[in-house]
């Protein structure tokens, strides 16, 4: 489309316009007539349960109405550019244009509203996330008469969602395969993150897992630099791993981190990983869309499971006024077909409002996630038994939070301490034991029906009793907490009730 | 060494109170509990023998502990588990799997590497235990073991 949004301003456009759509030779007439008068914007229409719907934040440009805004919105994602063209007639185009059929004012902000706007299933190639994205995110959000925009939530219909592979194993099939039931898993991500020789990187997963951790990973940077190259890294890394086995009896992992420039190296390195025996590989978001469900593929056709980094997120998903909400993202990579996904930790370092993340945590491993305005769920979602996809925890959290991270992750969580092992004062395998003796200790309280959230420092400091490890990791980082306010919030907050 | 398999293996044995309070919040979620023993802690080996079916239908824990004691009368040197089985929709597995028996000691696990080409190694589990036949595993000093399941 031609960026020429000027055609919706002016106050006078506010004031006297009907939107209607306009109706035979008015519509058609050479020229630039208004989105909502060619049809984007439909108050009375009932959306099909075929249609994707989009719950857009629109921030109009000062005078530019906001029904003519969610119009051009729904326009420009499906079948509009900005003039008439007689070629429309040629086809059923009130099948293929967008409907903006609701605008709403965002409470407690000046210019802020919510479009919603229904796509007919028609508009997307099956099970494509770089087609069904390329309509929804394509080109609108560059949108001149628009100050900023974000897509908050979409529905996916059943129709729609069945055309996707979904998570490579999920999370049934993956706590099977790992044997282990009943409480989180426990990581780690080796640091230093960069600059570490292939042996001694080695030494840092073996160390993590045999003193209790599940699983050691690659940070999302390291691929296969001049200090480590992957094939180096992956031998020395598997070793590590079946050492671990041996030691402690159980089954663990390593992420091998495949991300790399082509599709060639992935898969290169993905079938290395494959037959050294790792049990799972990892990609980052940055790869993009259509590399993901090509690793999906490949990793559900080669038993391993699939760890995604959602590095680079934070560029789009952060702020509250544009770009694209992490549930939403959440959504397109269980339907990618990823089994791990970063998705927040409340009391980390990093970005994270406790109701946000719900929201995400929800859409990952829920079969059906219910309207939810203070997680910031607008629509129904069913999955139809769609395999949920385990949220990951990563980001400056320690064993002394054990109760909170239970409380407000759940069970069905990776939780990462990497800092919280490698950085434990009498070394990463009693860092690692801490981890361990505290998650279980947590979940024996939580079974045995005590309030965990209320006792969870006493729990902790009782199982300290007995395990040195943990006592030190209460005495070095106990009081450490990352208090500062999120960006991305609900709108809508509770009411106190008391 | 001590086999780290089930979700409470980093922490000292459970009790057999701590054990029943277990299967209470297994009865409380509505799963079925059940009872598993082997002489073959692979960590690879997910089929232990089962000690019956899964107590689908009993709602109280003392009468599933009852069944984990006969377990361990009869297998008192085995590995024994309690498992918690949630048949809900979309889950269908196991919601909690805890060891509450183990052998006295522990022989644990050789790792054979075969060496292949470019420095790719093969590694293969060994465990110690298998090197003799079922029954007469993790045996006392005496010699004496328990009878072959």
């Amino acid at each position: 489309m031609a960026e020429n949004g000027q055609k919706t301003a002016g106050p006078a456009g506010k004031a006297d316009f009907t939107r209607q759509a306009l109706k035979g030779e008015k519509r058609w007439g050479a020229g630039v007539i208004p989105y909502a008068k060619m049809g984007y914007w439909e108050p009375d229409y009932t959306p099909k349960d075929t249609d994707i719907i989009s719950a857009f934040r629109i921030t109009p440009q000062k005078g530019v109405d906001p029904i003519e805004a969610g119009a051009a919105v729904a326009g420009e994602s499906s079948t509009a550019t900005w003039t008439v063209v007689w070629t429309d007639r040629l086809t059923a185009y009130e099948n293929y244009q967008a409907k903006c059929f609701k605008v709403e004012a965002v409470p407690g902000t000046e210019d802020q509203h919510i479009a919603y706007i229904a796509h007919d299933i028609d508009l997307f190639e099956e099970g494509s996330i770089a087609n069904l994205t390329s309509s929804i995110i394509g080109n609108v959000f560059g949108f001149k008469a628009l100050k900023a925009l974000r897509l908050e939530d979409q529905r996916i219909p059943p129709h729609y969602l069945k055309t996707f592979q979904g998570p490579a194993h999920g999370i049934v099939m993956e706590r099977e395969y790992l044997n282990k039931y009943g409480r989180p898993l426990l990581g780690a991500t080796i640091k230093p993150k960069l600059g570490l020789s292939a042996r001694n990187y080695g030494r840092v997963v073996y160390e993590a897992l045999k003193g209790g951790l599940d699983f050691t990973k690659d940070d999302e940077n390291i691929n296969s630099q001049p200090f480590g190259r992957w094939r180096d890294r992956y031998l020395h890394c598997i070793e590590a791993v079946k050492r671990a086995e041996e030691r402690t009896g159980e089954i663990k992992g390593h992420y091998m981190n495949v991300t790399a420039a082509t599709m060639e190296d992935m898969y290169e390195r993905a079938a290395f990983a494959k037959e050294l025996g790792s049990i799972i590989i990892m990609i980052d978001l940055t790869i993009g869309y259509t590399a993901t469900q090509s690793m999906a593929k490949y990793a559900r056709a080669n038993g391993m499971i699939l760890h995604m980094h959602r590095a680079g997120h934070g560029t789009y998903t952060r702020q509250k006024n544009h770009g694209v909400s992490f549930r939403v993202i959440s959504k397109w990579m269980r339907m990618a077909g990823v089994d791990h996904i970063h998705a927040g930790t409340v009391v980390g370092k990093l970005e994270g409002d406790p109701n946000m993340i719900a929201g995400y945590y929800d859409t990952l491993r829920d079969d059906f996630v219910g309207v939810n305005p203070q997680n910031g769920i607008y629509f129904d979602q069913p999955w139809q038994s769609m395999p949920g996809v385990m949220p990951v925890a990563s980001g400056g959290i320690h064993a002394g939070q054990m109760h909170q991270l239970l409380h407000y992750l759940g069970e069905d969580v990776v939780l990462q301490f990497g800092g919280g092992s490698i950085g434990h004062p009498m070394g990463i395998e009693a860092g690692a034991e801490c981890n361990r003796v505290a998650v279980e200790a947590m979940i024996k309280a939580r079974n045995e029906g005590r309030d965990y959230m209320k006792e969870g420092e006493d729990i902790l400091k009782k199982a300290a009793r007995q395990y040195p490890s943990l006592q030190q990791a209460l005495d070095t980082w106990g009081e450490i907490s990352f208090n500062y306010e999120s960006t991305d919030t609900p709108d809508v907050t509770p009411t106190p009730t008391s | 060494m001590r086999i780290k398999q089930g979700t409470f293996s980093t922490l000292p044995d459970l009790t057999d109170d701590e054990i029943k309070a277990q299967i209470q919040y297994c009865i409380d979620q509505g799963w079925a509990v059940s009872v598993e023993f082997t002489d073959d802690p692979h960590p690879r080996n997910i089929y232990w023998e089962l000690w019956g079916m899964p107590m689908f239908d009993t709602q109280d824990a003392s009468a599933c502990f009852t069944e984990v004691a006969a377990c361990r009368e009869a297998y008192p040197k085995h590995y024994i588990k309690v498992n918690g089985y949630n048949a809900r929709y979309t889950k269908q597995t196991i919601g909690l799997s805890f060891i509450v028996n183990r052998p006295e000691t522990e022989p644990g696990f050789r790792l054979d590497r075969t060496e292949l080409n470019d420095r790719h190694i093969a590694y293969t589990m060994h465990s110690y235990a298998a090197e003799v036949p079922h029954g007469t595993r993790y045996q006392d000093s005496d010699g004496k073991g328990p009878e072959p399941d």
